[in-house]
């Protein structure tokens, strides 16, 4: 600890100990929790106690902790934790006896205090920071905390009685290892007491009838297998599991969430894999069981498990797979289609299960679709999977749930009565029908697929959400759909339905409702980038209205549509899509798409479309825009100049990454873009640098990102930064040779950037000659500005002793206010 | 009590309550769907239709009316839900004997007013040359075309009623204010409650003091202009009579807009123009209050709006007016001050023009690309039809048709082959299947009546379960023609006891908790109320000639004797016999209860739950000592 603070420390224990002193807040009281621990975490807490009594002195009060507010008497809790980590640490406290008052029956357990939960909290993380070694066991022995602990798991604030649970999954760790480091016993009964009594409180708990008390023995299990992996974990298990079991035999099951969280933790702990445990038996009953809302999360984790058995396997995926099976089931006319998927013995069951409620029947459905859809991209994921079953049955829902899909049985009519105009599923349907993109299905169910994409697309009822999600899984298909051998971009089938979909885009791009117009948009540009070069796409969509639509778009009165608009009129303009109308009736025909973008990024009082503009602008310069690249120059010094007066920090930022692509472009990529490249970055010859940095001063390069360096918002400066470090390497050979300059240009350079640096930016640089911006940019100290803004924003007051001092000065207000009232 | 279903059409229903000594009719709709059986009637004669060979240009329009199910003459009053529901008044309350009074909210009146006005200027500024009726006879009928051959009950329909007939029918209501609460011949108690579809619409509670019946007819609870509809008021009826649902169940109202919508600006931004065949009121200000808000950002504030019917005008200021039934939202603008409807500031900006028809003013205000709404929906009358074959013939324009009561492609027939684009958005507030069985499970009727169309799913989508009310017990379904007996009894009736007599009364209590009193007064019954008076007192001895002759018309006012309470404990009473001599006595158990034989005096005493006879042979003396000990074990009062 510096000098400084332990001359702050004891006017503070002071004040933590003063009851009338009201604690600023409990932030404060963490930072200084985590100081202390950083404290102890590097030297002797023993020392930090003799060389701070007053340390002491501050965990006496507790002996009355009636005086004392809960947070502080919850810090006291956790700081003696802290400190008594350490054993000879945990011996002086010890001989002061002030471990046993603080933890046990003498402290605050049983008094008032003891019914904030911040107190009851203190105490068992003050527990879990003490409990490191072997004296720290026989004390808990003693003292009967373990009882409390147990008790603690019922408790009414879900933190406590998570936190009860992870204690005493601790203490039992602790307490195995501390005996032997060999082999641990095959009988629990020669376990430790402490670990004995842990265990069996564990038993007692899985045979009790109330169901809480069974989660809470589930759940301290599972941390415990999730975080243990040592040999004796086995002998737990092989000694606990025939309790397991017999949870399977009741109806229903008791704590099946938990159960189900107790049986992945275990299969996946890596000294339990072994088939010896039983452990599989286990999960197939489990799996048999339960209920198929409960089952679910079971089967898909079973099937994200790297090694377990294939009928296992197989049982978990005709589970997961069973309320698809059922959709299909209701509404193909001859049930069990030899594409159905998995197989049809559990259907009735789940029938059962689909139909008893609407809401247990859309849960069921939307927790089967999204399961589905994450075990799709795994490499765990059963072979073969069944395309086009689960795309005929993705299909299915979403006919069920749009009224069109006509049912041949009683389920059918229940399930379509239940899921008509059903959002909630319509979305999860669509989100799983665009992930199945992926892979390959028959050529009819590919047609059904985008028929129904159609339909979703083209439907007034479809709810804003569910067309966004219409339009993204439309265009998961199409990117997905395979290019013709005879050439061009899209399958015929993707292209006919695409002529299909523009005439419905400009209806959707015309919609009252924002977020429609806004996915269109999206769809749209996302459409152009991809197939703006194929001749059967071009010619459709020239044909269409939506060009001319997209760019009214650009005034829309909801700035999130402007900005779609704007990058979907640059993308359209990049691949020559944005023909200028040539009505003379048209008042924006004279003006280019360049002016009006500017014309947007100078005025709109929006951020994004001033963001989107800037995106664009950048693109269109990578790309040299048949617009851009006819003057460059010109270009970037008017873009720079808009955007250095923007009040939107991204815009700025995205200025800055517009001039490093100028850069770039001038004088070549930058080195840090491959740091693996074997040749060294080779300066370019000096005078090739003067001539160079040159368009950089006459578009004014060097104001923008001089002024972008002391941006009071980090990111710009940060970028700003990089910029000019890439610039310094790039022209280092050339200030070599030119050695240091110091004319009368760069005084008033340098003396303009510290006005600059203080705050005051008001006068622009005006123009300056690439010698001396050289000079400048050598001698800032560019590295220990980056160094600088890498620490996060508040490094500066985030030090122990502004910490200190800001609560002494809380307090320190607070005394004199009292004294001004007398 | 009885329901008589004189309309089949489930939106446009007509039915009489009798209910407690009441005849009460509940809505009067008219089902103009047969117009549509007809040529349209154009403003300016029209080569192409005047030049259809055979039945052409024959007749006036005719209406379906009601069947002779119920005397119309004894119907007491007619309780009217929206001014969709009253368009038939004026064939009912003329010409039929109606005596009664209609009860309906000023807008109703003021807007049904409207549309009954402009149909009428609609079929009366086009007359007819010549009249034929012969068509209607059958068999001549049967020779016609298909659609028309098939028509039924042609002989039921009738000529547009006029303005006369409107006004005097008009005269016959009486107007009434939510939750006011009118009497109907001290019988019954009818109130209205608003349903949030429609300005000044209401469902009606008609209750007498042990029964109520709700009657729900189109009914809203989405968020438009109307006040918000009163659920909580329908909770505890012993019948919900359910009509108006939706027409679309499967089309969402906010859908439907968007739609809208997006097919003006699509049609005006390629320099087409857009036809919207609608009634002067309802859907109409919410559609203009969406592209208030939406022409702006969809680049069409040059576009003029035409809005253009007899009663235009009236029907934009008179929403304007009703502040009291307009949602909290609008009457909240009221304070500010600021119209509730923002058409006001259309109108002012010059983008909404209202003109009484196309002659006059709006030919020569008329510029294009433009928007038009006009009536009638059916497109067989009004300026609609000559917009029609105006624009008909251009692919650019579009007709957006937005009332839900026609159908769209019969309504297009006459004017095929058409070029123009034609979209269907049916925007239909009323309360949909969820929203019902929400409704109805929320408000828990005992009993549900509703017409047939909705116990079952519509005949295209036999499969949609969801499409039909679902609720327990199951719904009781009518068509037309039929007379529903309504499944519950009367069984109690109130009765008020008049002060004085009331503090007469000396209750005495015979079991915890129950006090009896006896009661002598007399039962006074007028205008279906009841009263105890308190009886006369006794006639003086003497008086003078009048008075007694006064005291003649006083009923008989007899001694009374007590009644009596209690039962008999059989035993008990066998020793009290035994007591008192008698001997040789028998007790007999029968269903009812004991007989007890006294042998010896040949003597039967009969006791039963609520009587006991005492059979002796003549000797009076035995009875009475009998009597006097069975009394003994009685209470008395």
């Amino acid at each position: 600890m510096d000098p400084e603070c332990s001359q702050l420390l004891p006017a503070l224990c002071a004040v933590l100990a003063d009851p009338r002193q009201p604690v600023a807040d409990d932030t404060c009281l963490e930072k200084l929790l985590d100081w202390f621990k950083t404290i102890a975490d590097a030297g002797s807490s023993l020392l930090l106690l003799q060389e701070n009594p007053c340390l002491v002195t501050l965990l006496c009060p507790v002996l009355k902790p009636q005086d004392l507010s809960p947070r502080v008497l919850a810090f006291l809790l956790r700081l003696a934790g802290i400190l008594a980590a350490q054993e000879d640490c945990f011996q002086h406290l010890q001989q002061g006896d002030l471990l046993p008052r603080l933890f046990g029956e003498a402290g605050p357990l049983g008094g008032a205090a003891w019914t904030a939960p911040t107190v009851r909290s203190g105490w068992i993380q003050g527990l879990c920071s003490l409990t490191q070694h072997p004296s720290a066991l026989c004390f808990l022995a003693h003292s009967g905390a373990v009882d409390t602990i147990f008790s603690l798991q019922g408790d009414s604030s879900l933190f406590v009685a998570s936190a009860a649970g992870q204690l005493l999954v601790h203490i039992l760790g602790l307490s195995m290892q501390a005996p032997a480091e060999g082999h641990p016993s095959l009988q629990p009964a020669h376990w430790p007491a402490c670990a004995q009594k842990i265990v069996g409180h564990i038993e007692e708990s899985l045979r009790a009838t109330a169901t809480p008390q069974v989660t809470q023995a589930l759940n301290v299990l599972t941390t415990m297998f999730s975080h243990c992996h040592d040999p004796w974990t086995q002998v737990l298990w092989v000694h606990l599991s025939p309790l397991v079991a017999c949870l399977l035999e009741k109806d229903p099951v008791p704590a099946a969430h938990s159960l189900v969280d107790l049986l992945l933790s275990v299969a996946r702990s890596p000294v339990l894999s072994s088939s010896s445990c039983g452990l599989w038996d286990t999960l197939a009953q489990t799996l048999s069981r339960l209920r198929a809302s409960q089952a679910g999360p079971l089967a898909l984790g079973i099937l994200k498990l790297q090694e377990c058995p294939k009928a296992l396997r197989a049982q978990a995926f005709a589970v997961l797979l069973q309320p698809l099976t059922c959709v299909l089931e209701a509404t193909t006319q001859a049930p069990g289609l030899p594409g159905s998927v998995g197989g049809t013995a559990d259907a009735p069951l789940t029938a059962g299960m689909l139909l008893p409620s609407k809401a247990a029947c859309v849960g069921l459905l939307c927790q089967t679709l999204a399961h589905l859809e994450l075990l799709q991209p795994l490499p765990q994921r059963p072979s073969p999977w069944p395309w086009a079953p689960l795309l005929s049955a993705a299909v299915t829902i979403l006919r069920l749930c749009n009224g069109s899909a006509t049912p041949t049985s009683d389920t059918g009519t229940h399930l379509c009565a239940f899921l008509a105009g059903c959002v909630r599923v319509q979305r999860a349907a669509l989100d799983f029908l665009g992930t199945l993109s992926q892979g390959t299905g028959p050529q009819e169910l590919v047609t059904q697929v985008f028929a129904i994409l159609l339909e979703y697309l083209t439907s007034p009822d479809s709810s804003p959400t569910v067309l966004k999600k219409a339009f993204q899984a439309t265009l998961q298909w199409l990117q997905s759909s395979p290019k013709p051998s005879g050439g061009g971009d899209l399958e015929p089938h993707a292209q006919l339905f695409l002529r299909e979909l523009l005439p419905v885009l400009p209806k959707r791009l015309c919609s009252p409702c924002w977020d429609v117009r806004d996915s269109g948009l999206e769809f749209l540009t996302q459409t152009v980038r991809r197939w703006g070069g194929q001749a059967g796409f071009r010619h459709a969509l020239l044909a269409s209205e939506v060009p001319e639509l997209t760019e009214q778009l650009l005034r829309d009165p909801e700035s999130y549509v402007r900005a779609s608009a704007v990058a979907a009129m640059g993308q359209l303009s990049s691949r020559g899509l944005h023909i200028i109308p040539a009505s003379p009736g048209h008042p924006g025909a004279q003006q280019s798409l360049l002016e009006e973008l500017l014309h947007i990024l100078s005025t709109d009082s929006e951020g994004f479309p001033r963001r989107a503009v800037m995106q664009v602008f950048t693109q269109w310069l990578r790309d040299s825009h048949a617009d851009v690249a006819a003057d460059t120059e010109h270009f970037v010094a008017r873009v720079l100049r808009v955007a250095s007066q923007d009040l939107d920090w991204e815009v700025r930022a995205q200025g800055l990454e517009l001039a490093l692509v100028f850069l770039e472009q001038t004088l070549g990529q930058p080195s840090s873009s491959c740091p693996y490249a074997m040749t060294p970055p080779a300066a370019a010859p000096p005078s090739l640098v003067a001539q160079a940095l040159q368009p950089f001063c006459r578009v004014q390069l060097f104001d923008f990102a001089f002024r972008a360096l002391f941006d009071c918002d980090r990111p710009v400066a940060q970028k700003s930064c990089d910029l000019l470090l890439f610039l310094r390497a790039k022209t280092a050979s050339y200030s070599d040779q030119q050695g240091s300059s110091s004319g009368p240009d760069v005084a008033s350079l340098e003396a303009a950037l510290q006005r600059w640096q203080a705050g005051d930016q008001g006068q622009p640089l005006g123009d300056l000659e690439p010698e001396a911006v050289v000079a400048v940019l050598r001698s800032l100290d560019l590295e220990g500005l980056r160094g600088a803004l890498a620490e996060s924003s508040d490094h500066a007051e985030q030090s122990p002793l502004s910490l200190l001092q800001d609560m002494l000065a809380t307090a320190g207000i607070l005394g004199e206010n009292e004294a001004d009232c007398y | 009590m009885k329901l008589y279903c004189l309309s089949g059409h489930p939106t446009l229903p007509c039915n009489v309550l009798k209910f407690k000594s009441t005849t009460i009719m509940l809505d009067c709709g008219l089902d103009m769907t047969s117009t549509l059986n007809f040529l349209p009637l154009p403003l300016v004669q029209s080569p192409r239709l005047s030049n259809l060979p055979g039945w052409s240009l024959k007749d006036g329009n005719a209406f379906l009316d009601k069947t002779e199910l119920i005397d119309l003459s004894t119907v007491d009053v007619i309780l009217i839900s929206n001014y969709h529901c009253m368009m038939a008044l004026p064939y009912i309350t003329e010409h039929t004997g109606f005596t009664g009074t209609v009860y309906a909210t000023e807008p109703t009146v003021q807007i049904g007013r409207l549309l009954m006005e402009e149909l009428v200027n609609f079929i009366e500024r086009v007359p007819k040359a010549q009249s034929a009726s012969l068509w209607k006879n059958k068999d001549i009928q049967r020779l016609l075309p298909s659609p028309l051959k098939d028509a039924v009950e042609v002989s039921t329909w009738r000529r547009c009623y006029t303005m006369q007939e409107v006004n005097s029918a008009l005269s016959k209501i009486q107007l009434v204010g939510y939750s006011q609460k009118i009497e109907l011949f001290g019988a019954v108690q009818v109130t209205p409650l608003s349903s949030g579809y429609a300005l000044g619409s209401s469902n009606w509670i008609i209750q007498s003091h042990y029964e109520k019946v709700s009657y729900v007819s189109g009914s809203s609870l989405l968020t438009t202009h109307p006040q918000p509809m009163d659920q909580a008021s329908l909770k505890n009826s012993d019948v919900l009579v359910l009509t108006g649902l939706t027409q679309i169940p499967t089309a969402n109202p906010d859908g439907m807009v968007g739609e809208f919508c997006s097919n003006l600006a699509l049609t005006v931004r390629n320099g087409g123009n857009v036809l919207v065949p609608c009634y002067p009121s309802g859907v109409i200000y919410d559609l203009l209050e969406c592209l208030y808000q939406y022409i702006d950002s969809a680049g069409l504030s040059n576009i003029p709006f035409y809005f253009i019917s007899p009663v235009a005008n009236s029907s934009l200021e008179f929403s304007q007016i009703f502040a009291e039934w307009l949602c909290h939202n609008k009457q909240t603008k009221v304070y500010l001050p600021e119209p509730p409807f923002p058409h006001a500031e259309l109108i002012q900006t010059n983008k909404l023009k209202h003109y009484p028809s196309l002659h006059g003013d709006f030919s020569s205000d008329f510029r294009q690309p433009c928007v038009v709404f006009t009536g009638h929906p059916s497109l067989r009358f009004g300026d609609v039809v000559h917009f029609m074959e105006l624009w008909g013939k251009s692919s650019l324009n579009t007709v957006i048709f937005t009332e839900p009561d026609f159908s769209y492609l019969e309504a297009l027939a006459p004017y095929q082959p058409l070029a123009m684009k034609c979209i269907y958005c049916p925007i239909d507030t009323r309360l949909n299947f969820i929203q019902v069985s929400k409704l109805l499970k929320e408000v828990q009727p005992l009993h549900v009546v509703c017409p047939e169309q909705y116990t079952q799913p519509p005949p295209a989508q036999s499969h949609r379960m969801d499409l039909m009310i679902d609720c327990q017990p199951p719904a009781m379904s009518y068509r037309r023609a039929e007379v529903l007996a309504l499944p519950f009894k009367r069984r109690y009736e109130k009765i008020e006891i008049m002060p004085e007599l009331a503090d007469s009364l000396v209750p005495m209590e015979i079991k915890p908790g129950i006090s009896l009193a006896t009661v002598s007064a007399v039962l006074h019954t007028k205008d279906n109320k009841h009263v105890l008076q308190p009886p006369p007192r006794p006639a003086q001895p003497a008086g003078g000639k009048k008075r007694k002759r006064g005291s003649d018309d006083i009923p008989d006012c007899k001694v009374l004797k007590p009644l009596l309470s209690g039962s008999i404990p059989v035993e008990q009473f066998v020793q009290a016999l035994e007591k008192h001599g008698f001997s040789d006595i028998k007790v007999e158990d029968t269903a009812k209860g004991h007989i007890v034989l006294l042998q010896e005096a040949e003597t039967l005493i009969q006791i039963e739950e609520d009587s006991t006879h005492i059979i002796c042979d003549n000797d009076e003396m035995l009875r009475v000592r009998l009597r006097d000990l069975v009394l003994k074990f009685l209470q008395k009062f």
